[in-house]
């Protein structure tokens, strides 16, 4: 068989669904989670999105070509690059006035290591799209390596004592660029999560959203507790869930809850009871916490 | 048409420009850029120009300047960049990946050495080393050239029959911040050579592909040899639109080589690039003299049209390789290149690599003398011969 770019056609059996049954993500996976979140948003608002999707495993999603997990077009980019090249799609897509949306989806390693570079430029040049990282803490396609969003404590093969350093605040890097609207999601909050979907795609300029996204095989945790895990995250304060407008008017939307972060810690295999120290974590939390309170308070979206 | 007196670089700078304009009434053009001396001015021209239907994107690195350019090809447009030396090292990704997705994007290429150390001046190393990726590469000897065979380019890369990435190429400063007379074709001329393009596998929300994802070998290996087959037609092809071209714009662009005086010649140079230049004056004072050399200057390698090359030299006993290039370990990649293709064809021919004006020295006639004389005076070849080297 003589399979061509040109002319052969995708094996497709539901076109309903942005990402469509049958994928090859995992059980628990929070991405898959957040697809059918982005796909909701996307019906809602009647919009229609192009995708470009560096290395990570939502391009494995798609699964072994010519068939395809997806129902939109999606263009594989360069790790490092997925910024770039949506810029170009961008740019032809607003030269031949087309209303659709043109959305990165990209992991932690494409957004806060390899392609930061090219995430913070396009942002810089406040591009007409929208990145969303599906932030699940490790290098979750390569089998589970440290990345810069790795929070402290944790176990990864490239980190087998726990890793030493702070998670990369990404937020703060990215509201510094004064893009109209970045945002963090978390999927154990789907209210919260389709409003900010739908307030990114009814913005426009760069929009940044960064969704808590459990790795069961990563995390060493079941898959069935994902969502109660990230619910942990937020109501302990661990994942902030909030807003933040042209860079600096914020607004918290899922205030914590008073619940242990070490709780969250305990139900995941990842984290070595040595390298913990509760009472480190509750300050450090409660820390951040009470900065971003303050934030909110000064600096209210309106 | 106007004949300007402009260098290498405004040369590629006019040509990007009005060949990305002719496709305003199509999906219009949109590209990444990012300055490297000596390129520079390219992006400059192109920065500057008055886009009817386009967009050009001042990124942050050549890696996201060819970025840029496949997202912007991919969605339909007329897309090019430009780079040199250690920029191209760092695009390097995304050429192979514009050439994988088999984009015709058009890239002007400056030779300049790679570094450390850092130099500025001409080597061929920094786009033979791309060698290896589905992307043709046309080398230029004058500014005339760089414009023809930009334009040339966009046609040949867009052909259905090819959609492979174009590099047009030129000599550090000896080209690009050289000034030459020009002829710098208006923009209707340049719109009847370059209709609308219409990429075939472009975004489409009719049939959504994912492009790039995941595939097993056999498709892989299906989709390398739909590379093989279109780098073969590429001979043929460009033939066709040299016909066109000198058909609309009354010059030839040149072909894929050139022979100088090589029919009944038994000893021959093989140059590219603006040694061409040289290589065919010392060869012209020589031939004065009696003596029976020629001289190919070779504008593509990628594909390597060897057949050519032999058609052209049936009495040839003796080939020297002029390289303005080193690969570590082999010697010059042309002369590496150019005994393996004739290999089996023409095992009766001794092919000399003589390594000249490596690192930006000076190619000068005395210097190729020395060479004929070398070339004339062996019996069998050897290890490459380096010249110009003080010590």
């Amino acid at each position: 068989m003589n399979v061509t770019l040109e002319t052969q056609d995708p094996i497709t059996c539901c076109d309903e669904c942005l990402v469509r049954p049958g994928n090859t993500n995992c059980g628990g996976c929070g991405m898959s989670v957040g697809l059918v979140m982005l796909d909701r948003a996307l019906k809602s608002a009647g919009q229609r999105c192009q995708l470009v999707i560096p290395a990570c495993c939502g391009i494995v999603t798609a699964g072994g070509y010519p068939t395809t997990g997806y129902s939109v077009p999606v263009l594989a980019s360069t790790f490092a690059a997925s910024p770039a090249f949506a810029s170009g799609v961008a740019a032809v897509r607003d030269l031949n006035d087309e209303p659709h949306q043109v959305i990165c989806w990209a992991g932690d390693g494409g957004t806060y290591d390899i392609g930061m570079a090219a995430l913070s430029a396009a942002a810089e040049r406040n591009e007409n799209i929208i990145y969303i990282c599906y932030d699940n803490e490790i290098y979750g396609n390569t089998g589970g390596q440290r990345s810069s969003a790795t929070p402290p404590g944790a176990r990864t093969t490239t980190t087998p004592v726990g890793k030493l350093e702070r998670k990369k605040d990404i937020m703060a890097i990215m509201a510094a660029h004064r893009i109209p609207y970045a945002a963090t999601l978390s999927i154990a909050h789907p209210e919260d999560f389709a409003r900010k979907l739908d307030t990114a795609l009814h913005l426009e300029g760069f929009r940044f959203l960064l969704i808590h996204s459990p790795c069961p095989t990563g995390w060493k945790s079941e898959p069935a507790e994902s969502v109660e895990l990230v619910r942990l995250a937020v109501g302990s304060g661990l994942f902030p869930v909030y807003e933040v407008f042209d860079g600096w008017r914020y607004r918290i939307t899922i205030k914590p809850n008073g619940a242990d972060p070490m709780e969250y810690y305990r139900r995941q295999n990842r984290f070595p009871a040595a390298a913990m120290d509760a009472d480190a974590v509750r300050a450090e939390v409660a820390g951040a916490t009470a900065r971003l309170a303050r934030l909110a308070e000064v600096f209210a979206a309106g | 048409m106007a004949i300007e007196v402009v260098t290498g670089n405004h040369a590629a700078g006019y040509a990007l420009s009005v060949a990305a304009e002719a496709n305003r009434v199509g999906r219009g053009a949109a590209c990444g850029i990012y300055p490297i001396t000596p390129q520079t001015e390219i992006v400059e021209f192109v920065a500057r120009f008055p886009f009817t239907k386009g967009r050009v994107i001042a990124v942050e690195s050549e890696h996201s300047a060819m970025g840029v350019s496949i997202g912007a090809a991919m969605a339909g447009a007329r897309a090019f960049t430009a780079s040199s030396s250690n920029g191209l090292a760092y695009m390097t990704e995304n050429i192979m990946v514009a050439g994988y997705y088999r984009l015709p994007i058009v890239l002007a290429a400056v030779n300049r050495t790679l570094g450390p150390p850092w130099n500025i001046w001409a080597d061929q190393g920094d786009t033979l080393y791309l060698r290896d990726f589905p992307v043709i590469q046309l080398y230029c000897e004058t500014n005339q050239e760089v414009l023809d065979s930009t334009l040339l380019a966009f046609r040949l890369a867009e052909d259905p029959r090819i959609l492979l990435p174009v590099m047009v190429i030129m000599d550090a400063f000896i080209l690009s911040h050289t000034q030459m007379e020009t002829d710098l074709p208006e923009q209707d001329l340049v719109d009847r050579f370059l209709p609308p393009l219409e990429l075939p596998h472009q975004l489409n929300f009719e049939r959504p592909t994912t492009v790039g994802g995941l595939t097993w070998p056999r498709e892989t290996l299906s989709q390398r040899l739909e590379i093989d087959e279109a780098m073969e037609r590429v001979g043929a092809v460009y033939e066709e639109h040299r016909a066109a071209f000198e058909k609309i714009f009354g010059r030839d662009p040149g072909g894929a080589i050139s022979a100088f005086e090589t029919e009944d010649a038994e000893a021959v140079l093989i140059a590219s690039g603006t040694i061409a230049s040289t290589a065919r004056e010392v060869v012209r004072t020589r031939r004065a003299r009696g003596e029976k050399i020629g001289m190919v200057k070779m504008k593509m390698f990628r594909p390597l049209p060897v057949d050519a090359l032999l058609d052209a030299m049936p009495r040839a006993t003796k080939i020297g390789v002029l390289d303005r290039d080193y690969a570590a370990g082999v010697g010059g990649v042309w002369w590496h290149d150019l005994r393996a293709a004739m290999q089996g064809r023409r095992d009766d021919v001794m092919v000399q690599d003589y390594l000249t004006g490596v690192c930006g020295g000076d190619v000068t006639p005395a210097m190729l003398d020395e060479v004929i004389d070398d070339l004339l005076g062996r019996r069998s070849a050897g290890k490459p011969v380096w010249k110009g080297i003080d010590r």
